[in-house]
């Protein structure tokens, strides 16, 4: 469960809020931004845990941490299904 | 199938095991804690110990949250889930965790409302959306989490959402390796530091570690070759006789940590003045309440709650593998009576969990193997 993911901004939900949509794996959902300094841009890579950006990374990490989740199979498939349900407001 | 990236993966990490074998000097011994829960799964993943010479040896830490939640509160949530008003809202972590009268998943099938959730934030949408039933979170986990359920209780209390609560159970880092510091069962000479919850709390909270205890600290990414980085860069310490505290994952973790994190925590829990941790007992001022201010969505305030410290079951040797003090395949009812399916121990919930790692990915068969094919290899 302390997984970070990288997540990709891929549209703003609601600025007010803090709220952006992030692409993870093919899976997008809405997370909150408001743990970051400032909301991050369309296309900008984030590390997301339990529906909160916490970091922003550079694209390179992204893919490469990506890339090791991705090798962990299980666990990571596990985080990907439990994000598929959430429905964050 | 295994992408040529992985390949030069291999390839490094065999260099960088070579450099670290360079490292050791003769006659003596490295003992090396990995805090962090992740860092315990990477290991036996990816069989970092077998990359190592036998002189280095990772003992695992603490930072499982699953694996440090005692009895007597795992007893309270489940009073909680049961309560006829009450949706109790989870991470799937929790949901095997063995209490005094089986778990969070006995209870439901007993009919008790429990649903997993991915984020507090969910949980906040199913109050939202259920206005005559209580919801509560259960929150847990280090300072990695604590801010998202900071952030979800501010946002619960400017939209006055009156039916929503949270079970507070998070824990902070630090005491518990202080804990461990003085523990006089253990001599640990350096520290594989937790990455994530560092991007939250930064680089100074460690540094007593090495100004008081003499003993190095790396903070350090999750992937097998950070982990072997970090090993090397503890070594390279150890041998000079440096004790500091270094940043291996600097493209993620910043010196100073995350302060719009560290100030939602501030602004809706304060320490509380100790809390019991599985296998570790009491630990002064190592966890975190809500302020009183925010007391309506207290669940702790909200619901009379037995509050009582409830022993492990006796089998149960957690407290020794979250110290360090044994490993899981020492612990006796490790594979036997103990099992991810049927677990008596929180360390063999989590896929953090050492128990569990070690379980998972046969490091048991392995490991009895290679010490056989030694036995055999002695006339
Ligand atoms: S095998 Fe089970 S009881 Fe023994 S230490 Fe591991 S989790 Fe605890």
């Amino acid at each position: 469960m302390c997984l970070g993911i990288p997540a990709q901004v891929v549209a703003v939900v609601d600025p007010e809020l803090g709220l952006v949509k992030v692409d993870v794996s093919g899976v997008r959902r809405t997370v909150n931004t408001l743990l970051l300094e400032a909301q991050p841009p369309l296309g900008a890579w984030v590390l997301i845990h339990v529906g909160f950006a916490m970091s922003m990374i550079d694209e390179d990490e992204a893919l490469r941490t990506r890339t090791f989740l991705e090798s962990l199979g299980e666990p990571y498939d596990t985080e990907l299904d439990e994000l598929r349900s959430s429905r964050v407001q | 199938m295994r992408h040529v990236s992985e390949y030069r993966t291999d390839d490094v990490a065999a260099r960088l095991a070579e450099r670290i074998a360079a490292l050791v000097e003769p006659g003596r011994r490295y003992q090396l804690m990995e805090v962090c829960g992740g860092h315990t799964h990477t290991i036996y993943r990816h069989g970092i110990e077998d990359l190592l010479p036998a002189e280095v040896e990772l003992v695992h830490g603490p930072g499982c949250p699953v694996c440090v939640i005692p009895m007597g509160r795992q007893d309270d949530a489940i009073a909680i889930a049961e309560r006829n008003e009450v949706i109790f809202t989870t991470f799937g972590d929790m949901l095997r965790v063995p209490a005094s009268h089986g778990s969070l998943l006995d209870a439901k099938a007993r009919g008790a409302d429990v649903r997993i959730v991915y984020s507090p934030l969910d949980a906040l949408r199913i109050a939202r959306e259920n206005p005559d039933r209580e919801v509560v979170f259960f929150a847990i986990g280090f300072e990695t989490t604590a801010p998202s359920t900071a952030v979800t209780l501010l946002r619960a209390r400017a939209e006055r959402v009156a039916n929503f609560a949270v079970f507070c159970n998070h824990v902070t880092i630090i005491p518990a390796l202080r804990a461990i510091l003085d523990s006089p069962d253990l001599r640990i000479d350096g520290f594989i530091g937790p990455g994530h919850v560092s991007t939250v709390i930064g680089l100074r909270p460690y540094r007593f570690i090495a100004r008081d205890h003499r003993k190095p600290v790396v903070v350090s990414g999750f992937e097998p070759l950070d982990v072997l980085q970090s090993v090397y860069m503890l070594l390279r310490q150890i041998n000079d006789g440096r004790c500091e505290v270094e940043n291996q994952y600097a493209r993620v973790v910043r010196e100073e940590g995350n302060p719009q994190a560290l100030r939602a925590i501030a602004e809706t829990m304060r320490l509380r003045t100790t809390f019991e941790w599985r296998g570790l007992g009491f630990i002064a001022q190592s966890a975190l309440g809500l302020r009183p201010e925010l007391a309506s969505w207290d669940a702790e305030e909200r619901f009379a709650l037995a509050a009582l410290r409830v022993a492990d079951p006796k089998a149960c040797q957690c407290g020794e593998v979250l110290k360090g003090v044994i490993r899981p395949w020492e612990c006796k009812v490790f594979g036997t009576a103990c099992t991810p399916e049927r677990p008596i121990g929180t360390c063999m919930v989590s896929s953090e969990g050492a128990c569990a790692a070690y379980y998972n990915y046969g490091r048991l068969g392995r490991r009895r193997g290679r010490v056989a094919a030694a036995a055999r290899a002695v006339p």
